[in-house]
């Protein structure tokens, strides 16, 4: 595996507004990503997995301590900065799929290669090339409301990998879906990772989850508690 | 380009939502252009009618005349001057008293007019105004004829004072009765033969005013004859449509805003239930502010699509009331000034792009007003579809 790093986070610490005083969800994380990871994040709820997410996603900023995305600071990035590093190279997979309930399942795969402005038959054959690695190639003309949930998180991946992304980021992708569709789910986004190198990063506390990563990272009360690299080979 | 692309796909894609809100605001847009183009021929209407029935190309009015003072017709008459406007036509002129007429045991107050048969500017049937020797011919208008109970062939009692104040009274015979627009030359008014006003009057060869041809151009004022052209003639009905449009303003007004609140409704709503949508935006990698911008166009793109919508039934139907005229009920004295009991709605291509961009850019303005909430909302709870 390249051991070329993608996310570095020093003493990252993350606090939000409680009542009077604060809530700490991060405190003093040390990490480092590199490409082709396919990481899980594990930890209860409230332990910072999301807050985590968020900040590598660009979604949030750090209150103190530094995340470097892609050689790029989050905390220092403007709003255009970080929309156009999310719009290049970073993907989301959402728990709850988060389609756009109007669009067919062509154009919420389309919708990311419009914002980069691609050019239409090169992103007819991206979008197709996209379905055609989540196996939905059927299904181009569906909206989100006519598939199940494991074809609607299907349609997600296809939409975070479209673009090709340097990361995918995906926040409890199978806590919808029951064991058979998990499985398929994680083959796909595991298969994606290791043919296009992609590092995927996983908050998770599903056991099927854990079961498919190569690096597990426990979080506890904001804390980074364990960092577990498995060997599979 | 990118939000109009996404704004048309995210409207189109809503369906029934959409084209409701369109409909509704297509309404507006042709009630607006049709209340407006109402206006706009009743306008032109009136004004034509009243040149045609009582104005002709202008007046010569004695200087002291003033119809809004019947005091002042003793004084308001003179010799009709020798070659006041050069025309092929000659002018027609018209000499005013005050009478009263007794038709069936009651009393009338009228203006007496006298006026040429023999003439062809006004639309008035002053030729109908032969009667055999002694007697005096009259001609009336429907409103008249229908508030003294007079008919054609009747004889009616007229009580006047001639220039030295002396009290006389003639019978007249009802010769034609007219079906007029314009109340001015038919509500309260008696017409007679010149001569026969001159005579009685004593005042031979004088008048009040004197109409000219319409194509007599604008009159040379002399000391005691002023010209009073189409502007100052036209100037009471005028002021009379100004304050009648803007009653029309106000409807203008409230159907704006009720087509308004449909869109700016629309918007609160889409923000309030789009949260996760607008997370997911500013997730894929729109800026906020690219977001604010769709959610506006989206409002936006409702009056373009009304715009569309509105065209496809509003032409026809407005292009087909302008030819065909709308039935008026009430009747023309009612408001008074002319009304046609057919009324030609007049739809300018002004008119018509004026009302769409007004539409457009209020419809604008309100959908950006809400959306502006879109750059304050947090985007990672936004994701979570989480109301802030």
């Amino acid at each position: 595996m390249n051991n070329e790093p993608v996310i570095r986070i020093k003493d990252l610490k993350k606090h939000f507004p409680s009542g009077s005083g604060r809530f700490t969800a991060l405190n003093g994380i040390d990490l480092l990503f590199s490409k082709g990871e396919f990481t899980g994040i594990i930890g209860p709820s409230g332990s910072g997995k999301t807050t985590l997410l968020n900040i590598i996603g660009t979604l949030d900023t750090p209150s103190e301590g530094e995340a470097l995305i892609l050689g790029r600071s989050a905390g220092s990035l403007s709003a255009k900065e970080s929309a156009a590093l999310r719009k290049s190279q970073l993907g989301f997979i959402f728990q709850t799929y988060n389609l756009f309930p109007v669009y067919t399942v062509f154009e919420n795969v389309e919708f990311p290669l419009l914002l980069q402005g691609v050019e239409s038959s090169q992103r007819r054959k991206m979008v197709l090339d996209a379905l055609e690695w989540v196996g939905l190639t059927d299904k181009i003309r569906s909206r989100p409301a006519q598939l199940s949930g494991g074809e609607s998180q299907r349609v997600a991946i296809a939409r975070a990998m479209v673009k090709r992304p340097a990361i995918v980021l995906a926040d409890e992708p199978t806590a919808n879906l029951d064991a058979k569709n998990s499985h398929n789910i994680l083959q796909t986004m595991e298969k994606l990772n290791r043919e296009l190198r992609t590092t995927f990063i996983f908050a998770t506390h599903d056991e099927k989850v854990i079961g498919y990563v190569r690096r597990k990272i426990f979080l506890f009360d904001g804390k980074v508690a364990g960092d577990e690299i498995i060997n599979k080979n | 380009m990118l939000s109009f692309k996404l704004a048309l796909r995210n409207l189109l894609g809503a369906g029934l939502r959409t084209w409701l809100n369109v409909v509704v605001l297509s309404f507006s847009f042709i009630i607006i252009i049709w209340t407006k183009g109402i206006l706009e021929g009743w306008d032109r209407q009136a004004k034509a009618d009243m040149i045609k029935w009582e104005i002709g190309g202008g007046q010569f009015w004695h200087v002291n005349y003033d119809p809004y003072d019947p005091l002042t017709l003793d004084e308001s008459h003179d010799r009709i001057p020798a070659g006041l406007i050069s025309s092929v036509q000659p002018p027609v002129p018209v000499l005013i008293t005050q009478g009263t007429i007794y038709p069936g045991g009651r009393m009338l107050s009228v203006l007496v007019k006298g006026i040429p048969p023999e003439q062809k500017i006004l639309a008035l049937p002053t030729a109908k105004m032969v009667s055999a020797d002694g007697e005096i011919a009259a001609i009336i208008g429907k409103a008249m004829a229908e508030n003294a109970k007079l008919d054609t062939g009747d004889y009616v009692t007229l009580r006047w004072r001639d220039r030295n104040g002396t009290f006389d009274a003639r019978e007249l015979k009802i010769t034609g009765i007219f079906d007029t627009n314009v109340p001015t030359v038919d509500v309260g008014q008696i017409w007679i033969p010149l001569a026969e006003l001159q005579d009685m009057m004593l005042l031979p060869d004088e008048a009040t005013l004197i109409v000219t041809p319409e194509n007599a151009g604008p009159g040379e004022a002399t000391e005691e004859w002023v010209f009073r052209d189409h502007e100052f003639l036209l100037a009471d009905i005028e002021s009379i449509i100004r304050a009648k449009g803007s009653v029309g303003i106000i409807v203008w007004l409230i159907l704006l805003m009720m087509a308004m609140l449909a869109v700016f409704d629309t918007q609160v709503l889409s923000i309030f239930r789009r949260q996760k949508e607008i997370g997911t935006c500013v997730a894929l990698g729109m800026t906020r502010g690219q977001v604010v911008k769709l959610f506006t166009m989206e409002g936006a793109l409702h009056s373009v699509l009304a715009a569309i919508v509105g065209a496809i039934y509003g032409i026809p139907l407005l292009f087909l009331q302008s030819v065909r005229g709308i039935k008026i009920p009430l009747e023309s004295s009612d408001f008074g000034l002319a009304m046609a009991e057919k009324l030609y709605p007049v739809y300018s291509a002004a008119l018509v792009a004026g009302t769409i961009l007004i539409v457009m850019i209020v419809t604008t303005i309100v959908s950006y007003w809400p959306s502006r909430k879109i750059a304050k909302l947090n985007p990672t709870e936004a994701l979570r579809g989480r109301i802030q």
